[in-house]
């Protein structure tokens, strides 16, 4: 790889830093008893210390997956803390009362919290090791019925939605992270939209790593009621650290009679260094149940941080005329590995599913789609479209591509189309030769190739995402 | 030709380049005044191609001998996109394609930040739309060329005029046109080539690089220059592509025969 390429994709992790908020954590391991301590520290009822307890057994007789195309050094799950928060230093009424430390930390990031929330609309569950700080517009939004609060609040305040849907799309024993997280989960957010009512605002969530050596397991419950319609956005980011963190989360939508519910991600955790040292594991099961007729569920994921990413957010399509939809990014530099794609499960008649997926491998990275489309025999009329294109930038990187399509039905009509483009050095001296210098090129050039992703991203976030994928294949000349 | 401002614009002395380890051009001498228009014709291999790359700042090739002036500038001293900033502007011989990047978006890009360089205002995207439209109608291109993506699925023809086209917005000093005429049927050359003569002028010069006579029907020449082995082995003028045509290269060893001992 040129001398020019290589500079551009080797940017250092911006957001690489720890803030100084004492933490209370749990001592190191994983057992009953450590289950048991999460739940009595969080007030839980008995219902969901079961669940969690249930899900231990499950997780205690399952083996890690290996058949993901990521490789990595097994994890101790005994060496991980399954606990900590922020240790709460009165009651927070507003956010002029949020830790200042915290508000810096936002400010880094280049999140001015107020302004954010104020301007833009949006309110924010902000969610920091694991215990949320503080739910903005809450009331706002109460107004409308929407109760948009964190995870463990909802446990206390409404714990009969919870015990209704937990678990109902993502079983406990689904898959050996699932399982982890159903154990162990410590917050995260939940969402509740009644018949009827369109989320007025984008809600959105920002989610931060903080305490050196302590996993992450969020918890996300999104409920769209007959007729209700949601927008979601999860953006994310982490300090930089020499250990590696576990993450492993589990959302679950459900979307009833014509309900419309859009998870949008923007992913950007610390990555490790340019020689694969530190950065996070993001093994995440993501999925929405489209239970409704004409109901909707559509994800959309700009992928550019951790050290792995393995995560397939799906959709199954169980109401008839029911839609799913998956755009998604994932760029990997360095020794990044990504192995993302999706599961499209059709099982409501003339149900309909659209994939589209690019990857963009830089550096020594690897990028992997795998997705699944499943028609099964009850499926009259499904139609899926499926793209998946690859960018290669440099020579050192890989991009694979494994679709699986299962159709047990033949009136389905399943269309699979796939790129692999690379950026040359012939690209960059074209736009060299008309004045453009190399990073205006890259960031040109990747922007096009995303295009049709961000355009299913707000409007904001389409800004950030934008500047994030220039900010993270560029910038270091100099 | 009408009178000519003398002051020269390039000016290339013993000129070597490698690729790869090995020597392509082996001293090339061009001196190239405003307001010129000079062909360099020759065989597959001469290295016409690989002198037009230099000047722009192929990253491929590297110089081991000689300079390059251009105006008051060390012009290899600068790297490609300042070049370019510059004033020297390469219409490719097989114009790179972008995909997902509208031309629309890449023209503007380009318009405006070789503007911005050279202290002018740039256009917003309504102005720069009226702007890049009136020119298009020089090169009697449709306006949907637009919204394509940068030379993907163009046909030959189009992807040269599209390069016409990115030399009438850039206004360069020192355009050099490596085989715009090849893959170009005789009306799509005719339209080039208005395009070309409509945007020549007293302050900018222009290298012509070509295998054939007919496009020096279309664009007179002052000079005629072959290549032959990395270096220019004869000057003329007009006539000189005339004979060529009719005698083929050939013609000029036995011609440099009858004349041996003269160094060229």
């Amino acid at each position: 790889m040129s001398a020019v390429l290589q500079n551009l994709v080797n940017q250092p992790y911006k957001h690489g830093f720890v803030t100084e908020i004492e933490s209370e954590i749990a001592p190191k391991g994983l057992n009953e008893e450590t289950i048991r301590l999460i739940s009595e520290k969080k007030n839980e009822p008995e219902w969901l210390l079961d669940f969690r307890l249930k899900a231990y057994q499950k997780w205690l007789t399952m083996s890690e997956p290996n058949w993901q195309n990521v490789h990595y050094s097994k994890i101790d799950f005994q060496s991980i803390s399954y606990y900590a928060a922020p240790k709460p230093k009165k009651k927070l009424a507003s956010m002029d009362e949020v830790d200042p430390e915290l508000l810096r930390t936002f400010e880094k990031l280049g999140v001015p919290m107020h302004e954010r929330a104020a301007l833009a609309g949006v309110a924010v569950d902000v969610v920091f090791d694991s215990v949320s700080v503080a739910t903005t517009y809450k009331e706002k939004l109460a107004e409308v019925g929407i109760i948009f609060c964190s995870i463990s609040e909802a446990v206390q305040k409404h714990p009969e939605l919870v015990k209704q849907y937990l678990g109902t799309v993502v079983p406990v024993g689904d898959n050996f992270f699932a399982a982890l997280n159903s154990a162990v989960f410590t917050d995260g957010s939940f969402c509740y939209i009644p018949k009827g009512v369109k989320c007025p605002m984008d809600l959105s969530t920002y989610f931060r790593i903080n305490t050196e050596g302590s996993g992450q397991f969020e918890r996300t419950l999104v409920i769209a009621e007959e007729g209700a319609s949601v927008s979601y956005l999860e953006g994310c980011t982490a300090p930089q650290f020499d250990t590696n963190q576990l993450h492993a989360a589990v959302v679950e939508l459900i979307a009833m009679d014509n309900a419309d519910i859009k998870y949008s991600t923007v992913q950007n955790w610390y990555a490790g260094d340019e020689n694969g040292i530190g950065g996070i594991y993001n093994f995440v099961t993501k999925r929405g149940l489209a239970k409704g007729v004409n109901s909707r569920i559509s994800w959309t994921q700009v992928e550019t941080g951790s050290a792995i990413t393995w995560k397939y957010p799906s959709c199954i399509l169980r109401g008839d005329n029911s839609v799913g939809e998956f755009y998604s990014v994932a760029l990997t530099n360095n020794l990044q590995q990504a192995d993302t794609g999706t599961k499209m499960i059709h099982i409501g008649k003339n149900t309909r599913s659209t994939i589209i997926s690019k990857g963009i491998s830089a550096g020594k990275s690897n990028s992997s789609y795998r997705g699944l489309v499943r028609i099964t025999p009850n499926a009259q009329n499904a139609r899926n479209f499926s793209q998946c294109d690859s960018m290669l930038v440099g020579d050192q990187c890989g991009a694979h591509t494994f679709p699986y399509i299962q159709v047990h039905n033949n009136s389905a009509k399943v269309e699979h189309e796939a790129s692999t483009s690379k950026i040359g050095e012939d690209q960059l001296f074209y736009f060299a030769q008309r004045g453009i210098d190399s990073e205006e090129a890259v960031s040109m050039i990747v922007n096009g190739f995303c295009k049709e992703v961000f355009q299913q991203l707000p409007m904001e976030f389409a800004v950030e995402a934008t500047k994030l994928l220039s900010f993270k294949l560029e910038g270091s000349v100099g | 030709m009408i009178s000519k401002n003398n002051q020269t614009l390039l000016n290339v002395q013993n000129l070597h380049a490698n690729t790869q380890d090995t020597e392509i051009l082996k001293g090339i001498n061009l001196t190239v005044n405003h307001g010129e228009i000079h062909a360099i014709m020759g065989l597959n291999g001469s290295g016409k191609s690989t002198f037009a790359k230099v000047l722009a700042g192929h990253p491929d090739y590297i110089v081991t001998q000689g300079n390059i002036q251009f105006e008051q500038q060390d012009l290899l001293a600068l790297p490609p996109e300042e070049r370019a900033q510059a004033g020297v502007f390469l219409a490719f011989q097989y114009p790179i394609e972008i995909p997902g990047v509208a031309n629309s978006q890449f023209l503007r890009l380009a318009y405006n930040t070789v503007q911005s360089k050279r202290g002018n205002d740039e256009l917003d995207p309504l102005e720069f739309d009226d702007f890049v439209r009136e020119k298009m109608k020089l090169l009697e291109m449709n306006p949907d060329f637009l919204d394509r993506s940068v030379n993907e699925g163009f046909s030959g023809g189009e992807k040269k005029r599209n390069e016409i086209l990115q030399m009438a917005l850039l206004e360069p000093k020192l355009g050099i046109l490596d085989e715009t005429d090849s893959g170009l049927d005789i009306d799509a050359l005719k339209i080039v080539a208005k395009g070309v003569n409509h945007l020549r002028n007293e302050q900018n010069a222009i290298i012509l690089i070509t295998h054939y006579q007919r496009l020096l029907d279309h664009i007179v020449p002052d000079y005629v220059h072959v290549m032959e082995a990395g270096r220019i082995i004869k000057t003329g003028g007009k006539e000189l592509a005339l004979e060529l045509e009719k005698h083929g290269y050939d013609w000029l060893h036995n011609d440099q025969q009858k004349n041996a001992g003269v160094s060229v």
